[in-house]
């Protein structure tokens, strides 16, 4: 049950938190300089957009429920288990970012899933 | 869209720290916390629970790698898409199940081997579509 709690705060606030970081560094726009003076003008603009403190607490929780979850259970098993978000990031790239998932992307996304089902599977 | 090689270049070296450093935060985050102890749900421990966490240097190399990995996906981010950059990250997967095996000695089943080449299946996939759907703002 415990796990259970925990691998829904990751998947449920990490995709969420990636989310809401994808807009706000949309928002920043495009990174063209990689000097270290200008990656840290990038961060200083991009805290300035209320969406990455949400994403940033977001992604934060999911942190400590991996680090919960990873004294339970192998790597090998969390990591992979944590992939079902990639359902939820399409869903959510496509409406909540507005961006155009292909249909040939979708395949991928799918194909991906169940590797990662596979994966699960393969716990003993 | 520009057709140029350099954003499909900058786009795979950032994708590339990401495969790297991701899965070696999260190798190192396992050991940590492997190290650490169980987590139960009992705010009575919490406290002792977060010291543990933060005085290992484990888990601080962990930490470090994540931040390298947060660094340049959220670079990467900020010219292609969401759903390109996550699931063109999963390759991340494959390289965790070989941490895990060669670094942590965990058991991994050939199913479980064969979820990873699956995955990797959808990562090329996803690679053949194109980074960038939408108009810059």
């Amino acid at each position: 049950m415990r796990e259970l709690i925990f691998y829904l705060l990751i998947i449920g606030a990490g995709t969420g938190g990636e989310l809401c970081v994808s807009r706000a560094m949309k928002a920043v726009g495009e990174v063209k300089d990689f000097r270290p003076t200008a990656l840290l003008g990038v961060a200083a603009r991009a805290l300035r957009v209320s969406w990455m403190w949400v994403g940033l607490a977001l992604m934060g929780t999911a942190f400590f429920a991996l680090l919960a979850v990873l004294s339970l259970e192998n790597v090998s098993l969390v990591v992979p288990v944590t992939a079902l978000s990639y359902a939820a990031g399409a869903l959510g790239g496509k409406f909540f970012l507005g961006e155009q998932v292909s249909r040939r992307r979708w395949m991928g996304v799918l194909i991906v899933c169940v590797g990662v089902a596979f994966v699960i599977m393969g716990r003993r | 869209m520009n057709s140029s090689a350099g954003p499909h270049f900058k786009t795979y070296l950032l994708i590339l720290l990401m495969v790297i450093f991701g899965p070696l935060g999260n190798v190192l985050l396992g050991k940590g916390m492997k190290r650490i102890g169980p987590v139960n749900l009992q705010a009575a421990e919490a406290l002792d629970l977060l010291s543990r966490v933060l005085t290992s240097g484990t888990i601080w190399l962990g930490i470090a790698s994540l931040i390298t990995f947060f660094v340049a996906y959220m670079l990467v981010l900020s010219w292609a898409d969401y759903s390109y950059v996550q699931p063109a990250s999963s390759v991340a997967y494959g390289m965790v199940a070989l941490l895990a095996h060669f670094v942590l000695r965990e058991v991994v089943t050939p199913m479980r081997w064969m979820g990873v080449v699956i995955i990797c299946l959808g990562v090329v996939v996803v690679g053949q579509t194109p980074p960038r759907t939408t108009e810059p703002t």
